[in-house]
């Protein structure tokens, strides 16, 4: 029997596969059919960080050569672990780790990386699909389909603009977004729980309700009247002490809008308390087996209810960060996106708070580069780099991703009796 | 704890579900209700149970009226109930599945589950279990399974404790462990509230039988009473439990199934390696605790299946691998385990199920179009001859009832030449008249000649129909004994105890 392998083998397999293949491929290509000529420039520092790391100079085809071994090194022993059935997350993040590198040492052959302000940039790309992903999470755990975070998170950025706009005052945009995002939920949770509308049709057709009114409001009001509508002051950064000044971590983690730290303390305080609290035990019970949460005396679409209040006011906060939280004028379908990019995460991060923030950060990365090297000059047609974040995504889906389960009862709508 | 029911009545619609029930359990009773599929039985415990509204009628602990809307109410009140189709998340432990509902929370709110972990090795030891507070539930065997649901009613000291159709989903000596353990709830003072239709589980613990038939309280019988009388009460009618066997001569191996193994879409083997035969005019039953495989297996008799390995031989020619068309052309009548999902087009009429798999032949088509008057006077010809009720041949084939649906599908089935009958529980939710009809059907295609393969979950109807008995347990066929063998014998076979005889 030992020669059939189950699904969850057959997709570790390709994983290991596919990196392999990748690295070799990348070893050949980057390191001999076609290596860089010139030195490549890794720059460290990005702020005022007490140990200044000196900027790091190598010879592109060397670079590529020891980053592709590594990854090659780390696809065997991916191999082994697969052959002694352990875990192969950890060689094939190494060996990802190596392919990216010799990649980015490939591209930018002769010119300057600078790899702090890359993953800094990473994570504030990641920020808003960070709060895009909560929201899905809080839903799905207890059985809602939430396709309208899109719809939640360009909601929240455009009221937060407009109230920070009219109010001078970046606080006020930064409470009246969640209330905004709320009021999504709210349409979402009434149609979806008490009149049981299909909640896929009805996520996206808020979508399209929200674009479309915004965009409206764009063109009468902040287009026109701009000076009075549209020019949201921003949050500056917070240097956190000490922290900030640790070197490469401290730019990208501690050096950021307060909106960025509700982040960290939103991501914590979910993963705690989906897994540690009577809520979180109630929220889960109704996404798996409302049912059987009924017969336990809990009220199975009350909660609904609530949590999907809850996930509309996180987004909202997600979508405050595109106005206040970093550019401060609302543009139109600034969005552009991410709240769907979010739920791919969510998916990606097999429902579960970690892992969508770090899908959230890999899709942040690879969105990131695309354009850091559109920037610095890469001589690739930026049509295609603008495809990375699609490719990685793919590649991770149906290589990396080992058993996807959601949440059993998501979306089905709970009536009492139902089977009768 | 008393629990009375006064007046309790109910309705979806025009259907009366519960009609002015009246009912007592007395304190440390073992009461059993007993009735056929959809007599009202599960109805009326969810209106117990707070998950449903009676329309009237009033309910009284220890002699005062209390007021139930919500299963909370019920729990408070005393009540607890294990669900026929279990109330536990099957990603959830069994200690978090027994806080759910009932947490108590520590510093910042954190959950303790401490607490419920010791409760439930209390309660174990206290009736013999053996549940692990930290397993996932299910990885957990159902007997298991069920076993924590009794726990929880006991943690949270449930007085009267309702067992909705508990034995349907258990081998027969887990139903033997579950009695003893109601016995020993019985003798400390729990109420139990009994729901079955299984006659010798009643007469073997009740104290008080009550009788629901359509909706309505037909008798309240001491357990002394005759299971000839508990069935007509509960049919209302006289019914001839068993069906009369003839014997005859047995012909030749007629279908032959040589190390059939079937593996499910993650490709675990389901059903492994198999082997068995049947002759013509003979019924071989293949019996077993539901979800051993027999589905699987006779879903792959007739190519339903994807991954099959090994041989299927039909009177010497090879089935497997061939399209389910051809198996069916080849010979074999197949009545599957939902006739509602994969016997019938709901929505269609009783005439055109009953041509499903004979449209694209004469005489029911013609060049490309069907010949309407045909299919319409076949269709009254199968409907008299199967006694199939219904207005006209023209209705949608979802407007009768389970029994009369069956019956179509019987009929399909047995229009082509067969050489060989695959049926799949061919009487589950059926009425016992119903049942009675099956049987025959079944037993006069054995007296014609084909050989019928039977698969059953129901050990009386295995008993009563077989010839000889192949039992499956985990994916595989333990032994092939004679009809002669014993419940007890059967039973440990079902198991998984091999028996030490030589296959018959």
């Amino acid at each position: 029997m030992s020669e059939i392998r189950s699904s969850v083998e057959k997709r570790r397999l390709r994983g290991v596969v596919v990196i392999t293949l990748l690295s070799s491929l990348s070893f050949l290509y980057f390191g001999f059919i076609s290596p860089g000529k010139n030195k490549t420039t890794f720059g460290f520092v990005l702020n005022n960080e007490w140990v200044l790391i000196k900027e790091w100079i190598i010879a592109s085809a060397t670079g590529v050569k020891i980053f592709s071994g590594i990854s090659l090194v780390a696809s065997v022993l991916a191999i082994l672990a697969y052959r002694k059935r352990r875990q192969i997350v950890f060689p094939v993040g190494v060996a990802t780790f190596g392919i990216l590198m010799s990649f980015i040492t490939w591209a930018a052959s002769g010119k300057f990386i600078p790899l702090t302000g890359l993953l800094q940039g990473a994570l504030l790309l990641a920020v808003p699909l960070i709060f895009g992903s909560m929201s899905g999470l809080i839903c799905e755990r207890s059985g809602v389909i939430n396709i309208a975070i899109e719809g939640q998170l360009l909601a929240s950025a455009f009221v937060s603009g407009v109230v920070a706009s009219l109010t001078h005052k970046t606080i006020w945009g930064l409470i009246a977004a969640p209330i905004a995002g709320a009021a999504i939920s709210f349409l979402l949770a009434t149609f979806a729980i008490k009149f049981s509308v299909d909640q896929v049709i009805l996520g996206f057709v808020l979508n399209v309700l929200v674009i479309g009114l915004t965009d409206f409001l764009y063109k009468k009001l902040l287009v026109p009247y701009q000076s009075t509508w549209n020019t949201a002051p921003t949050f500056g950064k917070i240097e956190l002490p000490v922290l900030s000044k640790i070197p490469v971590l401290g730019p990208i983690f501690f050096s950021q809008s307060i909106v960025v730290y509700i982040m960290f303390a939103i991501v914590a305080s979910i993963t705690f308390a989906l897994f540690k609290t009577k809520w979180g035990l109630r929220t889960r019970a109704i996404g798996e087996h409302p049912t059987a949460a009924d017969t336990v005396g809990i009220d199975v679409n009350k909660l609904r209810f609530k949590n999907v209040i809850i996930a509309g006011l996180i987004a909202g906060v997600g979508g405050a960060y595109y106005t206040v939280g970093s550019v401060g004028a609302f543009g139109k379908e600034m969005t552009a996106g991410a709240g769907f990019i979010a739920l791919a995460a969510l998916i990606f991060g097999k429902w579960s708070p970690i892992g969508a923030v770090f899908a959230a950060l890999l899709f942040g990365f690879a969105d990131n580069l695309q354009s850091t090297l559109t920037i610095i000059g890469v001589s690739i047609p930026s049509e295609f780099m603008l495809m990375v974040p699609y490719i990685a995504t793919i590649i991770a889906v149906t290589g990396l991703v080992g058993r996807v389960r959601a949440p059993a009862a998501d979306g089905v709508p709970y009536l009492r009796g139902g089977a009768h | 704890m008393s629990l009375e029911l006064r007046g309790i009545t109910k309705t979806f619609g025009s259907f009366i579900a519960n009609d002015e029930i009246n009912l007592r359990v007395e304190t440390g009773q073992i009461h059993a209700i007993l009735g056929e599929n959809g007599a009202g039985k599960s109805t009326l415990m969810n209106i117990v149970y707070g998950l449903l509204k009676a329309d009237s009628g009033e309910l009284l602990v220890d002699e005062k009226i209390i007021n139930i809307s919500e299963p909370s109410d019920a729990l408070s009140a005393g009540i607890g109930m294990v669900h026929q189709h279990f109330m536990l998340i099957p990603v959830f432990t069994v200690a978090e599945n027994i806080v759910l509902g009932h947490e108590k929370t520590g510093k910042f709110g954190a959950l303790d589950i401490e607490t419920a972990r010791s409760a439930i090795r209390e309660v174990s030891k206290d009736f013999g279990f053996e549940v692990d507070p930290d397993a996932i539930v299910e990885t957990l065997p159902v007997g298991i399974q069920q076993k924590v649901e009794i726990i929880r009613a006991l943690i949270y000291e449930a007085k009267v404790l309702i067992l909705d159709e508990p034995t349907a989903v258990l081998t027969p000596q887990e139903t033997d462990e579950l009695l003893k353990t109601m016995r020993e709830l019985k003798a400390k003072g729990t109420s139990i509230i009994f729901i079955t239709h299984k006659l010798r589980e009643v007469r073997e613990v009740a104290d008080q039988i009550t009788i629901i038939r359509r909706g309505k309280v037909v008798g309240a019988v001491s357990p002394q009473t005759s299971e000839g009388e508990l069935a007509s009460l509960m049919v209302g009618r006289t019914v001839d439990l068993a069906p009369e066997k003839i014997k005859h001569k047995v012909g030749e191996p007629i279908l032959v199934a040589k190390d059939l193994t079937v593996r499910d879409a993650l490709g675990n083997a389901v059903v492994k390696k198999v082997n068995f035969h049947v002759n013509e005019g003979e019924v071989l039953a293949v019996a077993g605790v539901q979800g051993n495989g027999q589905s699987e297996l006779a879903r792959a008799l007739i190519n339903l299946e994807d991954h099959v390995e090994g041989s299927i031989l039909l009177g010497g020619n090879e089935l497997r691998g061939k399209s389910i068309y051809a198996s069916l052309h080849a010979g074999i009548a197949f009545i599957p385990e939902s006739r509602e999902l994969d016997g019938l087009v709901g929505s269609f009429s009783i005439a055109e199920n009953l041509i499903l798999d004979l449209h694209d032949q004469a005489p029911y088509t013609k060049g490309i179009t069907l010949s309407a008057g045909v299919v319409l006077a076949e269709a009254e010809k199968k409907v008299k001859e199967f006694d199939i009720r219904s207005q006209s041949v023209s209705d949608a084939v979802s407007t009768l009832s389970g029994g009369n649906k069956q019956k179509v599908v019987i009929a399909r089935e047995l229009s082509r030449p067969v050489k060989v009958l695959v049926a799949s529980q061919p009487t589950r939710g059926l009425d016992v008249g119903s049942i009675e009809f099956v049987h025959e059907r079944i037993l006069a295609e054995r007296d014609a000649g084909r050989g019928v393969i039977l698969f059953s979950t129901e050990l009386d109807e295995v008993m009563a129909l077989a010839d000889r008995i192949a039992v499956m347990y985990r994916g595989e066929i333990l032994d092939i004994v004679d009809s002669k063998v014993t419940r007890e014998e059967l039973g440990l076979l079902m198991a998984g105890v091999a028996s030490k005889k030589a296959s018959a």
